[in-house]
């Protein structure tokens, strides 16, 4: 029989699993939804250079931290916009991403055709995974490349003085602003991880991004509160606002380093309970 | 071939197969065995365990317990082996909305780390001409009539060589055309060398392409075999018209059978007339009742030798009426 036709090479060595890799990003970012996010996350510094400038006065002291600095140096505009958008609206659209990547292919009936294609269950929890991460991001670039580029364009831009008092050159300070992306989408991994545990409940897609996002809400309220104090270590938003200490000379690391820590315990205690959820589920959707 | 156990031996066996779900069984000691090369017709009412057995073929759900093989593997435990060799179309089609018929086969064929990238567009393109949708390829599936999801599923299960091919329901949503196109398709299919697994609860469908049966009811298997061997099962009965019905009935008792009086059921007779029924044992040939009949001077109005239909085996195994069994 000539089960063969050239098309399969089941007998050689599978491909690696950057093709489906690239297929979910090329499926993320056709989505429209994923440009509507990044589009509302690029507003955010859009509209808080633009509001500044129509009220240019003497710096009030009250708003979000950097706020005031924005006038001397559009190089602000970013930071501002980052401190404003990681409370809610970073959590918010990585938690629709997130909480989608499992339930969202499981209402669309397309989750048992990637089962029977196939891709194996725990190879389709890392690419969801890596996607996530990806649009994570996507999300941090879009608020700071649009901060930068508003900032430029309607306020001074020159040298920039640090928290530390320190003043450093624009390449410099642009290089502080990729630093901050990073430090930015490592936070949020711990968070695509909750997002992913959830995703697998459910077929609901809409209840897991909501309970994602419930979830970072809780965090911080709960790392709000003196009395939970031995929690605060331990909480996904513990170091979120940590990112200020890129902003010193030299550079304060500690903070990196416990955040990086933090999220990748996140990262592989819900990347576990994911993995042990999903490979032993019936999938009936 | 390097492994030949794929190419030998049933496609599908399963031994005391069974699948709890909230305290009842769902599928209760199911043996099936699909024989290679074949179209095998899965028939069942709603509701009878259909799509379950499929999804536990298809490693999606686990069986509580039992044995599952596919192509000579044990499942769940060989899946990645098996499953590249199965195409399958499970309870409907599933598709992302946003992205075009095309795109969408891209995404599941990339999904696939067995087959070869460099031929992925022509191996689509291809798919998608043997179920008729090379004109609406480029269309964003959300815009696609349900007929036109179904054969994009199909193509789905198209994409590269399969030696197993399960279809679940596959003419669901289709017009008279489709049906018959998927007729064809699956004929062509098994010259490839495929066998395939069609599910369906319409007996005309499975009659017109199957070569084997199996029923299910109440998650029970009640029949499987040949189409053939299936219709054999059915009883054979002889009807006789005559206006002396004693006579008649004395005749076939003492040729063994087992007569009573009965409702014509080919022709309505004249007064005076009547039926004289029974079923027909295989050694007894029709034309010695005839004979037997007229010599003992019983005069015959009408004769006749009728099998039970598939259709009405069919009633008879699954039960008849609407009600969703359990």
């Amino acid at each position: 029989m000539s089960s063969d036709t050239g098309a399969r090479n089941a007998e050689q060595r599978p491909a690696s699993g950057l093709v489906f890799l690239a297929s979910e990003l090329t499926l993320l970012f056709r989505r429209r939804r994923t440009w509507a996010l990044l589009l509302a996350l690029a507003a955010i510094p859009v509209m808080i250079a633009v509001a500044v400038r129509l009220t240019s006065g003497p710096p009030s002291g009250r708003g979000p931290a950097f706020l005031d600095q924005i006038t001397q140096n559009g190089l602000f505009v970013a930071v501002a916009a980052i401190t404003v958008a990681i409370p809610l609206f970073l959590p918010l659209t990585v938690g629709v991403v997130a909480g989608d990547t499992v339930a969202g292919e499981a209402s669309t009936g397309t989750l048992r055709y990637l089962l029977v294609a196939p891709v194996g269950r725990g190879r389709l929890l890392l690419v969801k995974f890596t996607g996530a991460v990806v649009f994570c991001l996507a999300a941090t670039l879009a608020v700071v490349l649009a901060g930068t580029l508003i900032g430029a364009a309607l306020f001074p831009v020159g040298p920039v003085t640090l928290l530390s008092g320190d003043t450093v050159g624009v390449a410099e300070s642009l290089l502080r602003s990729a630093l901050i992306c990073a430090y930015v989408t490592v936070s949020l991994t711990g968070l695509c991880a909750v997002g992913l545990f959830i995703s697998t409940l459910t077929d609901v897609p809409v209840g897991a991004m909501a309970a994602t996002v419930v979830i970072s809400v809780v965090s911080q309220v709960l790392g709000q509160l003196p009395q939970l104090e031995w929690l605060h270590p331990w909480l996904l938003s513990q170091y979120w606002f940590g990112f200020a200490d890129l902003l010193r000379q030299p550079i304060e690391w500690s903070s990196f380093a416990a955040n990086a820590l933090l999220q990748s315990g996140y990262v592989l205690v819900f990347g576990a309970l994911a993995y042990g959820r999903f490979t032993t589920r019936d999938v009936l959707a | 071939m390097s492994d030949p156990t794929l190419l030998e031996g049933p496609v599908v066996q399963t031994r005391g197969l069974t699948k709890r779900f909230g305290g009842q069984n769902v599928l209760d000691g199911i043996d099936l065995t699909v024989p290679r090369g074949s179209v095998f017709g899965f028939l069942g009412p709603n509701g009878s365990g259909k799509t379950t057995t499929i999804r536990i073929l298809l490693g999606l759900a686990t069986a509580t317990s039992g044995e599952v093989e596919v192509l000579g593997r044990s499942i769940p435990k060989h899946l990645p082996e098996v499953l590249p060799r199965v195409g399958a179309l499970v309870e409907g089609p599933g598709f992302y909305p946003f992205l075009s018929g095309r795109a969408n086969l891209h995404r599941l064929d990339a999904a696939d780390r067995f087959v070869d990238p460099s031929t992925r567009r022509a191996r689509t393109d291809r798919a998608l001409e043997r179920v008729g949708l090379s004109q609406a390829a480029d269309k964003k599936v959300g815009a696609y009539s349900l007929g036109m999801k179904q054969r994009l599923g199909i193509a789905n299960a198209l994409l590269t060589h399969r030696d197993l091919i399960v279809l679940d329901e596959p003419t669901n949503g289709l017009d008279p055309q489709g049906t018959r196109e998927v007729r064809h398709l699956v004929h062509s299919l098994t010259a490839e060398g495929t066998t395939v697994f069609v599910s369906s609860h319409l007996l005309a469908e499975v009659e017109q392409i199957c070569s084997h049966v199996a029923v299910l009811r109440a998650g029970r298997l009640v029949a499987q075999g040949s189409l053939s061997e299936l219709r054999d099962a059915g009883q054979t009965r002889v009807e006789v018209l005559t206006p002396d019905p004693d006579g008649c009935l004395a005749v076939l008792t003492r040729l063994g059978l087992l007569p009573q009086r009965s409702t014509p059921v080919h022709y309505t007779p004249h007064a005076g007339i009547e039926a004289v029924s029974a079923p027909l044992p295989d050694q007894i040939a029709p034309h010695t009742i005839v004979a037997a009949l007229v010599a003992a001077g019983v005069r015959v109005t009408g004769f006749t030798v009728d099998q039970m239909g598939l259709e009405e085996l069919f009633v008879a195994l699954t039960g008849e009426g609407f009600d969703v069994v359990q």
